[in-house]
């Protein structure tokens, strides 16, 4: 088994935790995984991305030219990544954000997560209901270990975010 | 053992700070960063010093003057700021000094762009900077290979009084991975046992530590002990990994970064029973010739080789010298940013 997930969005909209929430969970259940961010000065109020990739085995390069899943969290992100969609690509769109029609002959999972964050109470949970949403999809890690990631990355002084985070998780993972 | 998730940079600095190091001192660039901001947050508590020079110039020298007391002192870089330290390290060769000089390459020449590359093996590998020296250069490929090899590297400069450089790139640094971090304290060597540092001669003979020798003789002598131990250890710290060199008619040598890649391509192309190794060098100075002797009993003519490297071809010299003409060596090299995938290697080697 091998994943290649790109997560990209906006610079703020959580795309970095979200791959590391993601990338901590496959590990903890044992898989090989490379996290690797982009990290030019696009990070800073332009688009943000990170690619992720889940294994079975060891990982060749962590850069991923084709990937198997794309999670795009707003427009910008789905111009500068849809020549990398292939057949098989699960599209995960941010419709809250994203208006442009994605590329045919893919599988697309359309929802509007920020919509659908500021009705759960905060729209930085965005992330969480887009996470969930792929995993509803993609069986890779199982729900109660991402569960105890978010509460396991939430800083001490923070704890009181852990519930929300969780509660948009399982939100997303009713969403089809 | 726990295993976190760490980046590339993260774990060189923890790597130093279990290995004993206690003396950082640096200057920001991408892609290195995070090797500063993790000292600057963990130096402190350990015990030990973290300074945020004004210049790689100064960096470098306040690691001369730590090493010159005996303390286990590090600076990190990444290309353009590691060829302002040129100097220093030279330096310090001179001055039988050792420390650990980490040189995350970025893009170049000139101040390039930020991306991963390999383009600095020469910098790295010959004298970087002016005289006729050598620097021991190890190159990790994995994050838990980023934070294995700073205690050895330590080791390694204090053994043989000599600076060492850990050469990886922007995608190691940057890359987060599993890491089993062995909290288990080391033994290192302390200021303590080395005689020959500045530590305060009350009751013995001053130790002098410079690079200057005025009297006419007295430089080469100093010279001839250092190729003296240049060549102990070439001799002794020979590092490689080989992978599948008994029937492999395609021998591919890559380091650091390219050599994950190539591990990757070599396992997908045995999958369909094609019969290519790998030789990756992890020591890059000394350069592992063993390695190529292994195939070399056995029949180096009708083995084809391939250096792949984020370069336009510097470590294919070293391959080149070591097989002295006897074997083909074929070369897939791209930089300033480009990173070959396992399938451009795949091609390549369908093509040999």
């Amino acid at each position: 088994m091998i994943e290649k997930i790109i997560i990209a969005g906006a610079g703020g909209q959580g795309i970095m935790l979200l791959g590391k929430v993601l990338a901590e969970a496959a590990m903890q259940e044992g898989k090989f995984v490379t996290w690797l961010p982009a990290y030019g000065a696009e990070v800073r109020g332009g688009t943000a991305h990170c690619m992720v990739i889940i294994s079975d085995r060891r990982i060749g390069s962590p850069r991923i030219n084709q990937p198997d899943s794309l999670i795009i969290m707003n427009n910008p992100s789905l111009k500068k990544f849809k020549e990398r969609v292939k057949n098989k690509t699960l599209l995960i769109i941010n419709s809250s954000l994203v208006d442009k029609l994605p590329p045919k002959n893919t599988e697309t999972l359309s929802h509007p997560f920020t919509d659908l964050a500021i009705k759960l109470g905060n729209i930085k949970v965005a992330n969480m209901l887009a996470l969930g949403c792929y995993f509803a999809r993609k069986n890779i890690v199982e729900e109660k270990t991402v569960l105890k990631v978010i509460f396991e990355m939430a800083p001490a002084d923070k704890k009181g975010l852990v519930e929300i985070n969780q509660k948009a998780l399982k939100e997303g993972l009713r969403l089809r | 053992m726990k295993r976190i998730l760490m980046t590339g940079n993260e774990a060189m600095a923890e790597g130093a700070i279990q290995a004993g190091c206690r003396f950082y001192a640096g200057y920001p660039i991408t892609p290195q960063n995070e090797i500063p901001a993790y000292m600057a947050g963990h130096m402190p508590q350990a015990g030990g010093v973290f300074i945020q020079a004004e210049s790689e110039l100064a960096a470098i020298n306040m690691v001369f003057g730590a090493a010159a007391c005996g303390a286990r002192a590090m600076t990190s870089s990444s290309s353009p700021g590691i060829s302002l330290k040129q100097e220093g390290i030279s330096y310090m060769a001179g001055a039988e000094l050792p420390a650990v000089i980490v040189d995350v390459m970025r893009g170049g020449p000139g101040l390039g762009n930020i991306w991963p590359a390999q383009s600095d093996y020469f910098q790295a590998t010959r004298s970087g900077g002016h005289g006729d020296y050598h620097c021991i250069v190890l190159a990790p490929s994995f994050v838990q290979e980023a934070y294995d090899f700073m205690p050895a590297a330590f080791d390694l400069a204090d053994k043989y009084r000599n600076p060492v450089i850990i050469l990886g790139d922007g995608m190691l640094g940057q890359t987060m991975e599993p890491l089993h971090v062995t909290t288990s304290p080391r033994h290192h060597v302390t200021r303590q046992n080395k005689k020959w540092a500045l530590t305060g001669c009350k009751g013995r003979t001053p130790n002098i530590v410079k690079s200057f020798y005025m009297k006419e003789g007295d430089l080469e002598k100093v010279n001839l002990l250092l190729q003296k131990k240049y060549k102990t250890i070439k001799i002794r710290e020979q590092r490689y990994e080989g992978l599948f060199l008994d029937d492999a008619k395609v021998i591919i040598v890559a380091y650091g970064t390219m050599a994950r890649i190539c591990r990757a391509a070599v396992e997908r192309l045995r999958e369909k029973a094609k019969k290519v190794g790998l030789i990756r060098p992890i020591s890059l100075w000394p350069f592992p010739e063993n390695a190529f002797r292994l195939v070399n009993s056995r029949a180096r003519r009708r083995v084809k080789f391939l250096v792949a490297e984020m370069s336009y071809g510097q470590m294919l010299e070293d391959v080149r010298l070591t097989l002295d003409g006897q074997a083909e060596v074929g070369f897939l090299g791209r930089s300033g940013g480009g990173i070959p995938s396992e399938e451009e290697i795949i091609s390549k080697i369908k093509k040999l």
